[in-house]
């Protein structure tokens, strides 16, 4: 589906920031301001911001773990997502999820989720709740190929089937889960036919052609919203960092597997199709700039962001009020257990 | 409190007193209770609906209520207990019934990897409100996958409240706290409880707590500290030993088990100086390792004796009768417990 010009070089510059983003990450894991696991999606741009720009504003999103990318396309504001892989109060979570667990309510993402397929159910239920509400809108699920081999896969995509529920599964197949290619993996190599299975509709497309991931996506997701039909969205593209940082992602293929890639990148993709359009190389040097000054400010701003409070280790855990439930067990009755940390109260 | 019998009595009309009822009527009263209270409740699981329940606790509900909230669901725990929390992290308030917790199991990683999680991952950003109800218990001879109690299992994760009513009342007051509350809350129901009976208050404010034991019984000798079933066995303990040996036995009904109420504990074995802990579950790393744990810690100078524990034998649990009867935290068990800590 074609996009009009404008639009395609916003497109473009959300591309560029999550490219720039990524890039960036990288940079602050290696000099140790950035911890735990750091999965990069560099090389899936135009999957992931052509899928995301099909949502409406009030649909949902739902992610695995690679979730930067999804959060920036999403909106959520670099600075707090920057904030949250340092691991700082103004990160989106606080500084209690880091890079994993991104999440933004106000923006409609309820959440990077960290074990493989595990967000799948969640996504279920997230689009059981807008049924149940009357909502005309619909869930997009974001998956890896490796999350389909799991019993998640099988139980959710059935009971949306069952249930009649607007989900859009989006497995991103980028060619490994973790090192494993797909055939090595799955007994079947075209992962959308698995949505037969089901009665519902699969879908292949090139993920790194942007037009085609906002069409395809723009398609099935008014299909969720207009016929309550879940739906298989496979997005073929690749990744070309390792599984995570820790990972130089060479044990399982090779450079040049990973150059070969690189000459069809997807940023390049879009820019060519701008230029085309009459768009000029200086005007997309201007984009690429601002990519980079707004990284810049975010990691600033992520910097200047506080600590979280240790006496507040507790906070969020549940719900205020809970503290009057937990209090014949506090630490400071005789009855406390130190590891009960509940001095900074354990509501919000 | 006026009484009126459960055959008598317009249970779901009156509005104040208490009526006798079974634990599953109590359960089921608390349902239709919040189902009608609060548009955002509903209830799913294997069997809810068409069948009225594995176990009847939700006979009727489905005609009461209809299918969307009662809701049918394939046999599918990971996938329907991930889809209350998707609804529950919306604003909604699932109910999920898991036939016995034994199949709570294949959902493990979504109520501890996922549910128990969020209020504190997301940092307070988005929160959880939902029920997970599922029995615990054995002794129908169903054998060494289905005779399970688990719910230390629960207890030990933060993130999670865990509720185990012993009685009637504690069953409808419990279930309806749990809804009400703004976490996941798991509410353990107990197989050979579902039948017992007793007195229910009817107003439908009525909640219990969570986060307080309660003394089901007073006394002065020693003290038994339990939960769910094994409360049922304390009680029957503590009246015959009463009977045959003139001992007065305190029974500490913790009711829940996260949080803990361990002032009160603590309070009765202060005053007996002696304690015997009783689980439906193995011991080792189990409910009674905690309570015993705890009662060293906050009543050392005050114990006459160790703390004394009686659990599950510890082996997957056999078929036959007898074998069954043997390695079950039985009444003879109990109070040979209870009288070798008071010699």
């Amino acid at each position: 589906m074609a996009i009009e010009i404008d639009t395609l070089r916003d497109l473009y510059e959300q591309m560029v920031l999550i490219r720039v983003f990524e890039t960036e990450s990288e940079r602050q894991y290696k000099a140790a301001r950035i911890g735990g696991y750091c999965h990069l999606s560099s090389g899936q741009e135009a999957a992931t911001v052509g899928v995301v720009h099909a949502l409406e504003a009030d649909d949902l999103l739902v992610t695995g773990y690679r979730c930067h990318g999804f959060a920036l396309a999403r909106g959520v504001d670099p600075d707090a997502v920057m904030a949250e892989l340092f691991g700082r109060r103004d990160g989106c979570s606080h500084g209690r999820g880091g890079s994993m667990h991104l999440l933004d309510v106000s923006r409609g993402f309820y959440g990077g989720w960290g074990i493989v397929a595990g967000q799948l159910p969640v996504a279920t239920g997230l689009a059981l709740g807008l049924v149940r509400q009357g909502k005309p809108q619909a869930v997009l699920c974001e998956l890896g190929d490796g999350a389909i081999n799991m019993g998640a896969w099988h139980e959710s995509l059935n009971l949306a089937a069952v249930w009649d529920l607007p989900v859009v599964f989006m497995v991103v197949n980028n060619g490994f889960g973790m090192g494993t290619a797909v055939d090595r993996a799955s007994a079947i190599e075209e992962l959308y036919k698995r949505a037969d299975s089901y009665g519902i509709r699969g879908e292949r497309i090139d993920g790194d052609d942007i037009e085609a991931s906002y069409g395809a996506a723009a398609e099935l997701l008014a299909e969720a919203r207009d016929q309550r039909r879940p739906s298989v969205l496979e997005v073929m593209t690749y990744r070309y960092r390792g599984h995570s940082v820790a990972d130089a992602g060479l044990a399982y293929r090779t450079k040049d597997d990973v150059a070969r890639h690189m000459e069809h990148d997807p940023l390049l993709r879009v820019r060519a199709l701008l230029r085309d359009a009459g768009i000029s190389e200086t005007e997309l040097d201007e984009v690429d700039a601002r990519a980079d000054a707004r990284v810049a400010g975010a990691v600033a701003a992520a910097d200047a962001s506080p600590l979280p409070d240790v006496d507040g280790l507790a906070a969020g855990m549940y719900a205020a009020g809970s503290d009057v439930q937990f209090e014949r067990m506090m630490p400071g009755s005789p009855f406390g257990e130190e590891e009960l940390v509940f001095a900074g109260g354990l509501g919000t | 409190m006026s009484a009126a019998t459960a055959e008598t009595g317009d249970v779901a009309g009156a509005q104040s007193g208490s009526a006798v009822m079974t634990y599953r009527e109590a359960l089921r009263l608390a349902l239709r209770e919040e189902m009608a209270r609060d548009e955002r409740v509903f209830l799913m699981g294997e069997e809810v609906g068409v069948f009225d329940g594995s176990y009847k606790v939700s006979a009727g509900l489905l005609e009461e209520f209809g299918p969307d909230r009662v809701r049918d669901t394939p046999i599918s725990e990971e996938g329907f207990v991930g889809a209350g929390v998707g609804a529950a992290m919306l604003g909604e308030r699932p109910v999920v019934e898991i036939m016995t917790i034994n199949f709570l199991l294949v959902a493990m990683d979504q109520v501890v990897n996922h549910a128990a999680k969020i209020g504190a991952m997301f940092g307070g950003e988005v929160r959880c409100p939902m029920v997970i109800r599922t029995p615990n218990g054995a002794g129908n001879q169903l054998t060494a996958q289905h005779s399970q109690s688990f719910e230390g299992w629960f207890a030990h994760t933060p993130g999670l409240k865990v509720v185990a009513p012993a009685t009637p009342a504690d069953a409808k007051g419990l279930l309806k706290a749990a809804i009400r509350d703004d976490d996941p809350v798991l509410v353990i129901e107990n197989l050979p409880i579902y039948k017992e009976k007793g007195e229910v208050p009817l107003d439908p404010d009525f909640v219990t707590p969570i986060g307080l034991a309660n003394v089901a019984r007073e006394g002065s000798d020693l003290t038994i500290v339990s939960h769910s079933f094994a409360t049922v066995r304390a009680l029957h303990v503590a009246e015959k030993l009463k009977q045959e040996q003139g001992l007065d036995v305190e029974v500490v009904d913790l009711r829940s088990l996260r949080p803990l109420d361990v002032e009160t504990v603590a309070a009765s074995v202060a005053k007996t100086n002696r304690v015997v802990c009783v689980e439906e579950g193995w011991p080792t790393y189990g409910v009674t390792a905690e309570i015993a744990a705890r009662i060293q810690k906050a009543c050392f100078d005050d114990l006459d004796a160790p703390v004394e524990r009686v659990g599950m034998a510890e082996v997957p649990l056999p078929y036959a009768k007898n074998l069954e009867l043997a390695a079950m935290p039985n009444e003879d068990r109990i109070a040979a417990a209870v009288l070798a800590t008071l010699a």
